[in-house]
């Protein structure tokens, strides 16, 4: 294990409307090394995409401390925050500007940190998930759900971050793409060295992206587990057992 | 070139630069636009009013301020030798002063638009994008000139700079920007919690970089829909002022004006306030018909 990265100590998110509080991340902490891959695994409304929009500044954070590489993370993130930060959403229909040519979408990031040989970077990004030079004056409504999604990693990994924060980047693609796109974040992992922390429903995805992951559950971090715990099913709680049982079951009504 | 070849060049799935990109974005725009034929009647009225304003001094026969002989040539009927739509109380050539009186009616219409649409706009994404206390303050500023009737703002506003076309120009701007405030304002709460724009966020993006590059373009073609709509509107606001004395002075020829003069003589000389009547109809009803257009090729939610 590399040196510590990313460090999450007893998370907490309130998110308050009227006399409504929702307590949607409650004193979660975890560790994620440099290099690592690390999953958040939960259900729908366990609280595991606020974590992600908490450490990258999007979501309010009522306690707790997020430390990037010993620092502790100031709210509004600095612009070298998101230099080393950066992520990938979810929903590639919805995370991409409907105006906005991928060029566009790709040369602003470059255009605010201000780097130089921008036309090169652009071509590269593009070429590093894929997409030939042909794919870069087109509008979003050109392309599919994969190809979007593969534009949305190239604006993620144009500014050369370190860790990309990945919020269920194949959920919303059918399963050949799924796989496609997997694939291609597994490669550009190896190739740059890079830190992940993916947050996913899919304990198959998770189990085929991540050396760690942390199970949350209402809010709560109720296990964390290796790779290697989960592959032979070594849960200790029960939650994580029906999980898992969950997945197997899925899969077993799948096969013919 | 060949027109088919520059038209596969246009709708081209690859587009190999920038300009082609925009320039395809442009036409399938147009070719949605051109299949409505309402609309094409709409910007037809629209373009003839910007080349008969532009080309006045040719169009016109006889000068629109100094009419002819006050014994022999006043309120000449229409088809009369040379005077197509007959001549008023003071001898002039109708058709002439309605030829002149298109540049004033452009010169509000532009003035207007070019004054109010980016306040409206600009106070309305602000006030959406940032909410609390912003939105709470110039909401509130927006409501204020809203609840202002419209006609009566702009009478107490020439009232006070003293009449006249600029000064009612003015007051019909400050007038009319708050709907676009509020639109904008509308547009902006539906978009600002979407992913693209939280990943211009993440990307380090200012709250002003994200305002006028990420949500300003998707707000405008409601707002220019919204503008075109009430060209009509001002117009007729701005004839209002002319016919109550406020808007343009006499001798100009200014279209509300021109109705307030003639309808001295509404009775036996009609055409002197009917001509002009006509062509503020005109100019209304192709405004209205070029916004329905806009409306269905740019408004993505009423997109087949």
């Amino acid at each position: 294990m590399g040196a510590l990265m990313l460090s999450v100590e007893a998370l907490d998110v309130t998110f308050r409307r009227g006399d409504d509080t929702v307590r949607a991340v409650r004193g979660v902490s975890f560790d994620v090394a440099e290099g690592e891959s690390f999953g958040i695994v939960g259900e729908s409304g366990s609280g595991k995409s606020t974590v992600l929009r908490a450490i990258c500044g999007l979501a309010p954070t009522s306690g707790g401390l997020i430390r990037l590489r010993d620092e502790t993370l100031r709210t509004p993130r600095s612009a070298a925050f998101y230099r080393e930060v950066q992520m990938v959403f979810q929903d590639p229909y919805a995370s991409l500007h409907p105006r906005h040519t991928i060029d566009k979408v790709l040369s602003e990031p470059l255009a605010i940190h201000g780097f130089d040989r921008r036309e090169e970077r652009i071509e590269q990004a593009l070429s590093d998930v894929g997409l030939g030079p042909d794919f870069r004056f087109r509008y979003p409504h050109q392309l599919s759900g994969g190809q979007r999604q593969r534009v949305a990693v190239a604006r993620a990994l144009i500014l050369e971050p370190e860790m990309l924060l990945l919020d269920e980047p194949t959920s919303a693609l059918d399963a050949s793409i799924q796989a496609e796109v997997l694939n291609l974040l597994d490669r550009l992992r190896t190739e740059r060295g890079l830190t992940y922390v993916m947050v996913s429903h899919d304990l198959a995805v998770v189990a085929h992206m991540c050396d760690r992951l942390v199970v949350m559950q209402h809010g709560l971090a109720v296990e964390e587990l290796t790779r290697e715990a989960l592959a032979a099913h070594r849960a200790t709680t029960d939650y994580t057992k029906k999980l898992l049982s969950a997945s197997e079951g899925y899969t077993q009504a799948e096969a013919p | 070139m060949t027109v088919l070849s520059r038209r596969e060049w246009l709708l081209s799935d690859r587009p190999a630069s920038r300009r082609q990109a925009r320039l395809g974005q442009v036409y399938r725009t147009w070719l949605g636009f051109r299949s409505n034929w309402l609309a094409m009647v709409g910007l037809a009225i629209v373009l003839t009013l910007i080349l008969v304003a532009a080309f006045a001094d040719v169009i016109a026969p006889y000068d629109p301020v100094v009419g002819g002989d006050l014994r022999t040539e006043r309120f000449l009927p229409p088809f009369t030798d040379g005077h197509i739509l007959g001549t008023d109380d003071l001898s002039r050539d109708i058709f002439s002063r309605i030829v002149h009186g298109s540049r004033l009616t452009l010169m509000v219409v532009v003035l207007v638009a070019v004054i109010a649409t980016p306040i409206g706009l600009l106070v309305g994404t602000t006030a959406g994008y940032f909410g609390r206390w912003v939105d709470v303050t110039l909401m509130r500023i927006t409501d204020i000139f809203l609840a202002f009737p419209r006609l009566i703002l702009a009478l107490a506003f020439v009232a006070a700079l003293g009449p006249g076309i600029e000064n009612a120009i003015i007051a019909i701007a400050i007038t009319s920007w708050p709907p676009y405030a509020r639109l904008a304002r509308a547009e902006t709460l539906t978009i600002r919690d979407s992913d693209f724009i939280n990943a211009a966020r993440l990307q380090g993006a200012s709250s002003a970089r994200i305002l006028w590059g990420h949500i300003t373009p998707l707000c405008l073609s409601s707002v220019i829909i919204r503008v075109t709509l009430d060209m009509a509107g001002i117009i007729l606001t701005a004839a209002g002022l002319g016919f109550l004395g406020l808007g343009a002075q006499p001798p100009q020829p200014e279209w509300g004006a021109m109705i307030a003069a003639g309808r001295r003589f509404l009775i036996d000389q009609w055409w002197v306030a009917t001509m002009p009547g006509i062509a503020i109809f005109i100019v209304s009803l192709g405004f209205n018909l070029l916004g329905d257009g806009l409306r269905d090729v740019l408004d993505p939610k009423a997109r087949k």
